[in-house]
């Protein structure tokens, strides 16, 4: 297995900057995950680690070595593609077999590998089977087992469930985990599901317009997001936001009032920064607790009841709406008043450049 | 009552399918028939539909001419000339479909307009070139001819097949390890075989029915079918039974090819909608 680094990775098409100078270091075994919304470059990046796109500047380095200009299948990796890109014309042994053939092993050897996969992934009664006759699933273990029987030093996934439906999705990524733990291998995996991200991650690598936002592990993005977009972008539903004014740090927090003029004291430090700045809290809406009366008071506009959990979306005096994630049981009704209780421990505060405030205290399961 | 237009519309759309058939097909049809007539027949007013069939222009057509020799060079050149032209355009087809670049656009209208180009406008230049080349009726020359008028076509016809080709399925060869030529020739070449077949068929006829190039750059030697017909529309009066029965032997064979290999045309030309 293999480690991966990247060294301020650049890709320029015409004269637009697309990836912006990614620096990252991927560990052996690890699985690591690109997320970002659209268009943030994440799968431009995973291609240039392929080598389907040229790099424009940077290094990237397998194994310690730099294998910019080295050919897509000289590079000891194996990738797997949205639309599985199967070979239409060939059966499912056949798709498996194409790349050892072109790397020269000998017919039994080949055969060997390709019926130990097969096994392992359960295509064995499909293997004279073309693509076209297989479902989504199916097609999507035979892509997968073409990437495996390489035996490469690193597993390249480019967003390999978003064309299957939701059950399917689910029992993938449960599959997917566990062949990464059972194959070890060094994994990259892009997509835009965060919860795909939360899930099977290691490291989680949060992208936008080609610059990486914060590299951590799933509890650590959640638990302490560097600035508004990863706040934003990890956790559902998304994180709620509301402003306020700084009053005033010392080593053990800071406080701010909020619009009702009710005041709040986060355990987060402030250096440097003067009273009197606009700041925005950050609270996740699992983190607010109801109350039938007190103070942070508002109608409720729209009640999502999914069995186990209520959502409760809440218009507070000043417009703003508040979503709450409570239990499932909660009797509360649509156009009723109720009252939010922000805990301090659970909020967040961003600077007004985006940028978050460091906590005062790690959440343990994000050291 | 919907049922009963949709059938009705399906009725009409069917006498007009059958009627623009047998109107285009109708010159083929009376040539044909003309070729089985005596030269009396064949010019008698009004013209005759029932009439005792002859086989006596063929025999005399035969007689008068080497049909297989003129037969033999329009299968030389067509062949050939659809068998470089394939060559050059899977390549050039390729690499504009998979690697495009700011000026694949352009190249591709430009290579478009050189058809636009009336032939007769680079007569005097072709001619002179194949004369000094010593390509003068000479198949060799006739081809290259050929085959430089249809690439345009041929790139352009086999461009589209290839950009059904979804891009990913490549990338995933050249995952595998595979060269560009193994991408092309074991990836893409698999799957736009249809498309490929349905082009080298249009070639194959363009090149068959070629008057003007085969006319101007051949007399005798390498002359193919198309001047062997030219040649029985004599300045001494026109013998329709002969020149109908020479045009049915030259279109014979295309006509039945085409007609067998009918399916793979459509197919071909389908390409998109059944992928």
């Amino acid at each position: 297995m293999a480690t991966v680094e990247l060294k301020n990775l650049r890709k320029t098409y015409l004269t637009e900057e697309i990836i912006k100078g990614i620096s990252l270091s991927i560990e052996e075994r690890e699985f690591v995950v690109f997320v970002g919304p659209s268009g943030c470059g994440k799968s431009t990046l995973l291609r240039m680690i392929a080598g389907l796109e040229d790099i424009t500047s940077g290094d990237l380095l397998i194994d310690g070595q730099r294998v910019n200009d080295v050919e897509p299948g000289k590079r000891g990796l194996a990738m797997v593609f949205q639309s599985y890109a199967l070979y239409p014309h060939m059966n499912v042994y056949k798709n498996m077999e194409f790349g050892l053939k072109l790397s020269g092993m000998p017919e039994a050897e080949r055969r060997t590998k390709i019926e130990h996969v097969a096994r392992t992934l359960q295509l064995e009664p499909y293997l004279n089977h073309k693509p076209g006759q297989l479902s989504g699933g199916q097609r999507q273990r035979v892509a997968i087992g073409r990437a495996i029987v390489r035996n490469p030093k690193v597993f390249l996934f480019d967003e390999p469930l978003s064309n299957l439906d939701a059950a399917l999705r689910g029992q993938m990524r449960v599959e997917l985990s566990a062949l990464h733990r059972k194959l070890g291998a060094t994994t990259i995996y892009v997509t835009h599901d965060q919860v795909e991200a939360m899930t099977m991650a290691d490291k989680i690598v949060v992208l936008q317009k080609g610059v990486v936002e914060q590299i951590g592990s799933p509890l650590e993005l959640y638990h302490h997001p560097r600035n508004l977009f990863v706040a934003r972008f990890i956790g559902s539903p998304p994180m709620n936001f509301f402003s306020a004014i700084f009053q005033g740090g010392d080593a053990a927090g800071s406080s701010v009032q909020l619009r009702d003029g009710s005041n709040l004291y986060v355990p987060v430090t402030s250096p440097g920064l003067l009273p009197g700045t606009k700041v925005t809290v950050g609270i996740r809406p699992e983190h607010v607790e109801l109350a039938s009366s007190g103070p942070n008071s508002g109608g409720v506009e729209v009640i999502e009841r999914l069995g186990a959990i209520t959502l409760v979306h809440v218009r507070m005096p000043d417009g703003e709406i508040i979503v709450v994630q409570t239990d499932g049981a909660v009797l509360t009704d649509v156009d009723t008043r109720v009252s939010l209780t922000l805990p301090p421990r659970n909020c967040h505060l961003f600077a007004p450049d985006g940028l978050a405030f460091e906590a005062c205290h790690r959440h343990p399961l994000a050291a | 009552m919907a049922l009963k237009t949709k059938t009705s519309t399906r009725i009409g759309v069917t006498i007009l399918g059958w009627g623009i058939a047998l109107w285009l097909f109708f010159p083929i049809f009376w040539m044909i028939l003309t070729s089985f007539k005596s030269e009396v027949q064949a010019i008698s007013t009004p013209p005759k539909l029932f009439f005792m069939p002859t086989l006596s222009s063929y025999a005399e057509v035969f007689e008068r001419a080497n049909y297989w020799h003129f037969a033999l060079n329009t299968v030389i050149v067509s062949v050939g000339a659809t068998a470089i032209a394939i060559a050059l355009a899977v390549p050039a087809a390729y690499s504009m479909a998979f690697m495009p670049s700011k000026r694949t656009r352009g190249t591709l209208l430009w290579m478009l307009s050189t058809r636009m180009l009336p032939p007769v406008g680079v007569l005097v230049p072709i001619y002179i070139l194949a004369r000094n080349t010593h390509l003068l009726d000479t198949c060799t020359g006739l081809a290259i001819v050929d085959m430089l008028t249809n690439l345009p076509i041929i790139v352009w016809m086999l461009y589209t097949f290839f950009r059904e080709v979804p891009a990913p399925i490549l990338e995933a060869g050249r995952m595998d390890g595979a060269t560009r030529w193994q991408e092309m020739t074991l990836v893409l070449l698999p799957l736009a075989l249809p498309g490929i077949a349905s082009t080298a068929l249009l070639s194959l006829i363009l090149c068959w029915n070629e008057a003007f190039w085969s006319l101007n750059l051949t007399s005798s030697h390498a002359a193919p079918l198309t001047a062997f017909i030219a040649s029985f529309s004599s300045p001494e009066g026109l013998f329709f039974g002969k020149l109908s029965a020479a045009s049915t032997l030259a279109v014979a064979p295309i006509l039945v090819f085409g007609w067998i290999s009918q399916k793979q045309l459509v197919r071909g030309l389908t390409f998109g909608a059944v992928k």
